[in-house]
């Protein structure tokens, strides 16, 4: 069996005196899409943050591709979220001042892509996630579903390792909500980008090859029954 | 997946022959394409179904046809006919109470018995999110069609899904109670 590509033991994390974590782990291929299951403050968002190098455990062990997350120095996280992780969050975090196109661009030009490139292959992404109509628009002139979609644009333009989603549709309707997460998880197929998906609503998990459970911080990998 | 009941199959062929008479095997073929599915209606069904309705007075037969085998019947709907398809799509279904649930069960037995409960409730919800990924797939590659009723059928799993994870958050208080 190939080492995963990214893989979680032993986490533990406390905000003052809430334990957020407890010994929870996880571990994902090249290419999985996993759902992140469970309640409100069941700390299932203090896990994706802390397996997307957002915030630092306070005991356990976190490898992505080889390399220690929780030993690295903070500048060399800050690369690796921008260079290798995608993120979308439940309300697409969009720049205001921005377009949508320049929006999807903006990871590429952080990169040092220059402009005009960058920005063509943001009209690709766009167009990929059925969305070209709102390229020159800022994100307050969109709809939910349209932003959320550039998000997912964004979150994929530098053809990341791993995208982490926190609640991607937990602010769409039912409709919309789908029509993201197909296209979320068409589009990181054929990248062959994993997809860590953080999720309280059980249709959105189906959209996974499987899932992990997180109840009072621990994880609980859930198997079929033979 | 079979998704008009069986009492409900002579209802349906009365809407198919409203808009025009058919033979059987029209109906057959109409019934398979808007609601067979994964399970065509059967021959045998087509036609005790088609006798039924035409012994209630709800279809009649329009014209015999000759043919190289046994005649064709066509099939129209009568009066009585149209009155009862209407009142039927009129008539709200019964809301299904869910009240006789086996997992419930299961779970206050484990509870009296000293097993893990909450390791059958992750059992059940794996079986049931196995399901519903089935059926995501299913919706992935279907028409329209096939989209709306893996949506009804995944609809219904998410609220078994609900109740399972808010039945784990009461396991302890549910304990307490039912070994008073």
């Amino acid at each position: 069996m190939s080492a995963p590509l990214l893989v979680a033991e032993g986490l533990y994390r406390r905000f003052g005196e809430t334990v957020a974590l407890v010994d929870a782990a996880l571990r994902i291929d090249e290419g999985e899409v996993v759902a992140v299951l469970g309640s409100s403050g069941s700390g299932k968002s203090t896990l994706l943050h802390c397996l997307a190098g957002i915030v630092r455990p306070d005991r356990g062990r976190i490898v992505f591709d080889g390399q220690d997350l929780v030993t690295m120095s903070d500048a060399r996280r800050s690369a690796l979220r921008r260079d290798a992780f995608g993120f979308v969050f439940q309300f697409g975090q969009l720049v205001p001042e921005l377009t949508c196109l320049e929006n999807v661009a903006l990871p590429l030009r952080l990169a040092r892509v220059p402009r005009r490139a960058a920005e063509q292959r943001a009209g690709q992404w766009l167009e990929r996630l059925e969305v070209t109509e709102v390229a020159g628009k800022r994100p307050g002139e969109v709809s939910g579903g349209q932003g959320q979609r550039v998000a997912v644009a964004r979150a994929l333009v530098t053809r990341p390792r791993v995208i982490f989603a926190d609640e991607p549709t937990g602010a769409l309707d039912s409709l919309n909500g789908e029509r993201v997460m197909r296209l979320l998880t068409e589009a990181a197929r054929d990248t062959g980008a994993a997809v860590v998906l953080v999720t309280h609503e059980a249709r959105v998990a189906a959209y996974s090859d499987r899932e992990v459970v997180v109840r009072d911080g621990r994880t609980r990998n859930l198997e079929v029954a033979a | 997946m079979c998704i008009v009941l069986r009492m409900s199959i002579g209802q349906t062929f009365l809407g198919l022959l409203e808009a025009t008479p058919r033979h059987g095997y029209d109906i057959k073929r109409r019934y398979d394409e808007h609601f067979g599915h994964a399970r065509p209606v059967a021959y045998g069904q087509v036609y005790a179904t088609l006798s039924r309705l035409l012994r209630g007075g709800l279809v009649e037969v329009e014209a015999v046809e000759p043919g190289e085998g046994p005649d064709r019947k066509r099939y129209a709907i009568t009066e009585a006919g149209v009155t009862d398809v209407a009142q039927w799509l009129a008539r709200p279904e019964q809301p299904e109470p869910y009240l006789q649930s086996v997992l419930y069960t299961k779970v206050v037995l484990a509870l009296l018995t000293g097993r893990q409960a909450a390791e059958l409730l992750d059992v059940q919800r794996a079986e049931h999110l196995r399901l519903m990924r089935d059926l995501t797939r299913r919706k992935r590659d279907g028409d329209l069609a096939e989209q709306l009723i893996c949506d009804h059928a995944l609809f219904h799993l998410e609220a078994d899904l609900r109740w399972l994870e808010l039945t784990t958050a009461r396991l302890d208080e549910l304990a307490a109670q039912v070994r008073r």
